[in-house]
């Protein structure tokens, strides 16, 4: 489905990507994993559109995505969850659940996708005429995946879903992940909490320095010795 | 008193006009942090395109408002594309966007004064219907401050209901918060800001009209002043706050009539400009601005 190779991507002098190459197959939830700055927001910006690329290849069901502009982008159903949600603070939560249908006209339409929302995230539908700005944390990052839900996204990009909440609500989000995947939409999740992150992954990459280090299936991954050390803090 | 109450009228006039004005500034202050100097050249432009249409193609008022509006909108929108468009796309320092906008203003004030465009002269400005003045509790209201008063208030209300029902106003107001995620809702971001630079414009092109009827002299340095002063209404009201603009402009317009009523008219301009340096030194966000967080 979707289809990197051998990207490389360039801040100035600095080399955010050297070389990076994946796969996200139909109905997978695909992890990419590691530190900070190894690059792996680079690379959700870079599929997203909102960086381009300064050589590799980047398709989507054949359709080459550097040449387009992120909101063709957006159009295909690659819909990308940016890291610390980016609510429109000054919008209300209907306003941003609205921007997230943005190319959606019909109202019935509109209608339907607002109730599937609500279903997987009840909270939001009794704070939709509040601002944004005044939701808690775990509301936004609610609001954030919900915004990208409304779009009926056919590839779901998370940008760290579970950063800065309680473990309360990572098992919530993370259980969230898993059930929009079981209806079909296919996932590539970026994540500092690699155990949890392997845990609802088909396969998973690990991202050092701009490269792809490893990669594989997800079970395996968790039971390597290298990953183990570094990433799930295992002695 | 009533030499009082008349002043009131008159601010409330000149208010309108910088109102309309003022909407543009904050508007494209609000969607790329510019503050476009070149805005009270649109507005001149709208004034010249009023002119024409009255004089030269026998338009009626309205008509001509309307041609003035659109000719503003495309004029801007072209603007937009040569000239700021492109620095954006290379992520510049803001104050490169500034130094365009003044470039842009000179270029306008100095290419229009040219012979063949409308001529450094100044020209008397037609007063396309009659004028009537209704004695009103013992005030004498002209038929040119009602139209004034009427067309701004229809053209505040067409704007307010574009930018909170429509889903267009929506796109912009997204887009005036965080450009990178608007992009990720897929919005035409381009769009948009093109958008506003039109809708600016059509509002500075009808003040231009409306400035011609009530102050009825035009030329191509007319903007000079009056954009100035809607600018300073824009900061005062809070840059980037549309209702901020709008009260601020009021302000600005009371300000200088009763100044040049009560105290002397060479202190008019300065008392605008006055007001602009104490609203930055004891409140820089002006009155409903917020003040703006660092963002991460």
């Amino acid at each position: 489905m979707l289809f990197i190779e051998n990207l490389f991507v360039n801040y100035g002098m600095i080399k955010a990507l050297q070389g990076v190459s994946l796969v996200v197959k139909e109905k997978e939830i695909v992890a990419l994993i590691g530190n900070n700055g190894a690059g792996k927001t680079t690379t959700l910006k870079t599929i997203s559109g909102l960086i381009k690329p300064t050589s590799g290849k980047i398709y989507f069901k054949d359709i080459d995505l550097i040449k387009l502009s992120p909101c063709q982008i957006t159009k295909l159903g690659i819909i990308h969850v940016p890291e610390g949600r980016k609510p429109f603070a000054n919008l209300s939560v209907y306003e941003n659940l609205r921007l997230g249908a943005y190319f959606v006209n019909k109202k019935s339409e509109i209608e339907e996708r607002l109730s599937f929302v609500f279903k997987i995230f009840p909270r939001l539908k009794e704070r939709l005429k509040q601002p944004a700005g005044t939701l808690s944390g775990g509301e936004l990052q609610m609001l954030a995946i919900g915004r990208g839900l409304m779009a009926k996204p056919n590839l779901l990009l998370l940008d760290e879903p579970s950063m800065g909440l309680s473990p309360i609500l990572v098992e919530e989000i993370f259980s969230v992940i898993k059930n929009i995947n079981e209806e079909g939409t296919a996932i590539l999740l970026i994540e500092q909490n690699a155990a949890k992150a392997l845990s609802v992954a088909h396969r998973a990459y690990v991202l050092e320095t701009g490269k792809i280090m490893l990669e594989g299936k997800a079970e395996e991954l968790i039971n390597n010795e290298n990953v183990k050390n570094i990433y799930l803090g295992v002695k | 008193m009533e030499y009082f109450f008349q002043q009131l009228l008159n601010g409330f006039q000149l208010g309108s006009v910088y109102a309309l004005i003022s909407l543009g500034y904050t508007m494209i202050y609000g969607i790329i942090r510019l503050i476009n100097f070149a805005h009270g050249d649109i507005f001149m432009l709208g004034a010249y395109f009023g002119f024409y249409a009255i004089t030269r193609l026998k338009f009626n008022f309205f008509s001509a408002i309307i041609f003035s509006m659109v000719l503003c909108m495309i004029i801007n929108v072209i603007i937009e594309k040569i000239a700021y468009a492109p620095l954006r796309k290379k992520n510049v320092p803001r104050i490169n966007l500034l130094i365009t906008a003044i470039g842009v203003s000179f270029f306008l004030e100095n290419f229009t004064s040219l012979k063949i465009i409308f001529g450094p002269d100044y020209q008397p400005y037609p007063r396309p219907f009659k004028i009537i003045t209704f004695d009103f509790l013992g005030l004498t209201i002209s038929s040119i401050q009602i139209i004034v008063f009427l067309i701004t208030l229809v053209l505040l209300l067409i704007l307010d209901y574009l930018i909170k029902r429509t889903k267009i106003g929506l796109a912009m107001r997204a887009v005036s918060y965080d450009k990178d995620t608007a992009f990720l809702m897929g919005i035409n971001v381009d769009r948009i800001i093109s958008l506003t630079f039109a809708l600016g414009a059509a509002l500075a092109g009808a003040a231009g009209v409306l400035y011609g009827i009530c102050y009825p002299q035009i030329y191509p340095y007319m903007g000079v002043m009056p954009g100035l002063k809607a600018f300073v209404a824009a900061v005062l009201g809070g840059i980037g706050v549309i209702s901020g603009a709008v009260l601020g402009s009021y302000i600005i317009g009371m300000v200088e009539v009763f100044t040049a009523a009560f105290v002397s008219s060479t202190f008019r301009d300065a008392i605008a400009f006055a007001i602009l340096i104490i609203v930055l030194l004891t409140r820089p966000q002006g009155l409903f601005g917020k003040e703006e967080g660092i963002k991460l």
